[in-house]
């Protein structure tokens, strides 16, 4: 057991040594747009000999030790090291460098990373923790990490600079993101959950409903947008007072609008799945219970339902947060701003900048998500 | 014939009418163009990027498949057992990214055009693969399983005559769903210089000709459609011959 434990951790371990043996830690550039040439981790001014030592340490350690929290402990100080290396790294090598130097993170730096990251990950579902103690265990090293960034430690690697060199658009991206996703969710779940309901009670509505919603979900995100901006165009020309709302065929309106209708399947599918996973004999109490419709609904199908329907709705956040992302071709912002203009400059580190907050707010929504239907769950079941 | 046959009949019928005689949306496009506004597509024949768009969907389909099912195969095996919960981690840590990302991170590595769509669509199209081949193989009940060791079959031949085939339309529904969201990120691929039905829609959306972006649009979408509809016939009659 302890061996297959073992050589499960190796896993990550050996990928993780081979990308910082093979691969550059750090990419250094004479300016943004030039290729570079790498920096290896044990060079002087990469991690040094000893940083490399130290890394590699950490990282075999998450197989020598047995037990899962010691080796959580370890891939997340690995992680740490590895941070703190490329930020001490940037800061050596630009100190040293020409104003316009570029220091961009390697592809040894990010495979180690990934694989650190899976590591801690894994030892931490072996855990089986509570959802909440699992939270912690995530949130005070996310918190170490917003405490270094802040404190400056990233400062000279090049994703940073173009943070800097952008903030305020990324500023409006974050909150145009958020606008996108919010905006949508809270109409789709306004339709989609008495949508649900109709198709649980009516077996014709469910043979009309289910698969014009799967025709909308199969329409590629770029076709719906295109499709979206023609009404939504020509309702901002019939009625001019909704343009002051921001109503047009380019911008966020038909963004929202696409987004709210990939929101619907998911929704409707699995308010209906949940509501016929309700066991009759559960109804039949409710019902002797002397319950009405909508009471037998609000107190017994729904809370029942809620772990089928939370997880639909989890399903949509994570794949609107991404599909947002394609938004910003009509004009309708979000992060996807910046990776296009990224792509546009073909400057690597803006599209960076661009998508790991997109990532890191797909894998937030899941967590959060993992913790509430787990919640309801062991609600139900009480 | 049954309905879903009957409504990929009038799909395909439909986009290979658009294809080969695009002026037939005219009257569509005339609605939504700003006078004086070119209405068709001109720059490249639609046929072409057609045949473009499916060429890419196809072939990175061909490679997905291959290694989505040899990964879930191999996971699933006693041997590869540890390597189940990375690759499953890996796998929903992939589908938290975006396609643009996907493609946005192939662009450095591969330049513009076909290479960084390609590889991003075999990146991206794997997962659903992967993750439904784990859950057909799974899915097979252990009964079954027992039968087949108890006539004998060694380990091979217990897979490609017993798991497998009662796993198809798992996997199956996994291709599909890979080929779907291609058809949607090659479009995006135009973004970064693939040749593709997505050059019409971004033309569009860079001149502000709507008409250009109504055709590319209902192009794609008809496109996506019948891939879907096509994948899910088969997914029906496989199911009923298991």
């Amino acid at each position: 057991m302890k061996n297959a434990s073992r050589r499960s951790a190796a896993v990550y371990a050996l990928p993780a040594l081979a990308g910082l043996a093979l691969l550059p830690f750090l990419d250094f550039r004479a300016n943004r747009i030039v290729s570079g040439e790498g920096v290896m981790l044990w060079a002087p001014e990469g991690g040094s000999l000893l940083g490399a030592a130290t890394l590699a340490t950490l990282i075999l350690g998450t197989v020598l030790i047995g037990a899962q929290l010691g080796r959580f402990v370890a891939a997340l100080a690995a992680l740490a090291l590895l941070l703190w290396l490329a930020g001490q790294g940037a800061a050596t090598l630009s100190a040293e460098a020409p104003e316009f130097a570029r220091i961009s993170l390697g592809g040894g730096f990010w495979i180690a990373a990934a694989f650190a990251a899976l590591a801690a990950a894994d030892a931490v579902a072996r855990l089986s923790l509570g959802a909440l103690v699992r939270i912690v265990a995530l949130a005070l090293p996310a918190l170490g990490f917003g405490l270094a960034l802040r404190g400056g430690l990233f400062d000279d690697l090049s994703i940073l600079r173009e943070y800097a060199a952008n903030r305020d658009v990324f500023d409006a991206a974050l909150g145009g993101h958020m606008r996108l996703v919010l905006g949508s969710l809270i109409p789709a779940l306004l339709i989609g959950l008495p949508l649900g309901w109709l198709c649980f009670s009516s077996r014709r509505a469910r043979t009309v409903v289910l698969p014009v919603l799967n025709l909308l979900q199969t329409t590629p995100s770029i076709a719906m947008f295109g499709l979206l901006m023609v009404p939504l165009g020509a309702l901002s020309r019939a009625v001019p007072a909704l343009r002051d709302w921001g109503v047009g065929g380019i911008g966020a309106a038909p963004a929202i609008v696409a987004l709210a209708l990939y929101a619907l399947l998911p929704i409707v599918a699995n308010t209906y799945a949940g509501l016929v996973g309700v066991p009759e004999t559960m109804r039949d109490a409710g019902r002797g219970m002397g319950m009405s419709r909508a009471r037998l609904l609000a107190r017994v199908e729904l809370p029942l339902a809620a772990p089928v329907i939370l997880t639909g709705i989890r399903i949509v956040v994570v794949q609107n947060i991404g599909l947002a992302a394609v938004a910003a071709l009509i004009g309708g912002g979000g992060f996807g701003t910046l990776v296009f203009r990224g792509m546009g400059q073909a400057a690597m580190d803006l599209v960076l900048l661009g998508t790991l907050p997109i990532v890191a707010l797909a894998i937030l929504a899941s967590l959060m998500f993992d913790a509430i239907i787990e919640t309801t769950r062991r609600g139900g079941a009480r | 014939m049954s309905r879903g046959a009957l409504a990929l009949l009038v799909a395909l019928a439909l986009f290979a009418a658009l294809v080969l005689w695009p002026g037939l949306m005219t009257p569509l496009l005339r609605l939504v163009a700003e006078p004086g506004q070119a209405l068709l597509y001109d720059r490249q024949p639609i046929r072409v990027l057609v045949a473009w768009h499916l060429a890419l969907v196809g072939a990175a389909g061909v490679v997905a498949s291959v290694v989505g099912m040899t990964l879930g195969v191999l996971v699933t095996r006693p041997r590869g057992a540890e390597f189940m919960t990375l690759a499953r981690m890996a796998s929903n840590l992939g589908q938290t990214f975006p396609p643009i990302a996907v493609l946005a991170v192939a662009v450095p590595l591969l330049g513009f055009g076909f290479e960084p769509t390609f590889l991003a669509l075999c990146a991206y199209g794997l997962l659903p693969v992967f993750e439904n081949t784990v859950a057909g193989l799974r899915g097979v009940p252990a009964p079954v399983r027992e039968a087949a060791r108890g006539m004998g079959l060694a380990c091979s031949a217990r897979l490609w005559r017993v798991e497998l085939p009662l796993a198809a339309p798992v996997i199956l529904t996994g291709l599909r769903l890979s080929t779907v969201v291609n058809i949607g990120t090659a479009t995006i691929g135009s973004t970064v210089g693939a040749v593709g039905l997505g050059e019409v829609i971004i033309a569009g959306l860079q001149s502000g000709n709507t008409a250009f972006v109504l055709q590319g649009a209902l192009l794609v979408a008809l496109m996506a459609i019948c891939a879907d509809l096509a994948l899910r016939g088969l997914e029906r009659r496989m199911s009923r011959a298991g």
